[in-house]
């Protein structure tokens, strides 16, 4: 029997996202982009092991202004997938799956990243750096 | 006489291959980049402004020294598992599927193994 023209339910053009689906995607883009990311942690150890002219452009492109806004958004992706794998861990008790409570976890995890991030750059600046 | 089980039949078979290997060690290194990620994000925000010198000195001490490594090695392994089921589940084409996976483990590996040693260099005064 022919499976390859039956009619199609409404795909994900058709549908509005719920908040709860854009964070459960936004979880495994931003874990792509971590990685991409453990690229510049990588790079900027093997700079500091290299000595001071490596270390010193490894600075100085990451603390341009693309280099900073991919920081920056890398310190974002990095938090939401932190607060969302706590999230993750928790329905693994099987817990949390009731639709308000994934509703307000989610909100949870996106503020908290926010809030993280922020901390950090507060840091940062604070003490100096970037 | 056949004494074995239908269970021999069905081993293997399922869409995990190897049963819960790969989710239980995904979790394990979910639950060891907890601490290590903030820990690791905040201290180098500290040291943000300390320098050259500065710098090889904090990342050079024990345990520092100790702790990046095994954020390294954690988060590595880590990403490979996930990037492995994103594979997985995007890529159609078998082949293809299979040689993502083995060249996502393969530089995982070899990027792992570079942050570790670029580690040891600087603790070490190389």
């Amino acid at each position: 029997m022919p499976t390859d023209n039956r009619p199609l339910s409404p795909h994900l053009q058709i549908y509005r996202l719920p908040f709860i689906v854009v964070l459960s995607i936004t979880h495994r883009i931003a874990g792509v982009a971590n990685a991409v990311g453990s690229l510049l942690v990588v790079y900027w150890l093997v700079a500091l092991a290299s000595g001071p002219e490596a270390f010193a452009t490894a600075q100085a492109v990451l603390g341009s202004i693309p280099g900073l806004i991919i920081l920056f958004g890398f310190s974002l992706g990095l938090f939401y997938h932190f607060g969302n794998g706590i999230r993750h861990l928790f329905w693994d008790t099987g817990r949390g799956f009731e639709l308000h409570t994934a509703h307000r976890s989610g909100q949870v995890v996106v503020a908290g990243a926010v809030v993280l991030t922020l901390l950090v750059w507060i840091v940062a600046l604070a003490t100096g750096g970037a | 006489m056949n004494m074995r089980t239908p269970v021999k039949d069905a081993r293997g078979l399922g869409s995990a291959k190897d049963g819960v290997h790969h989710w239980w060690l995904q979790r394990v290194t979910a639950v060891a980049l907890i601490p290590l990620v903030l820990w690791f994000a905040f201290s180098l925000a500290v040291h943000a402004g300390s320098g050259y010198e500065g710098m090889r000195a904090w990342v050079g001490s024990p345990f520092t020294a100790g702790a990046v490594i095994l954020l390294v090695a954690t988060a590595f392994y880590h990403a490979q598992l996930g990037l492995q089921v994103v594979l997985e589940d995007y890529v159609g084409n078998k082949a293809l599927q299979v040689a993502g996976i083995v060249a996502v483990k393969f530089l995982a590996a070899v990027l792992a193994l570079t942050g570790i040693l670029a580690v040891l260099s600087i603790a070490f005064g190389g």
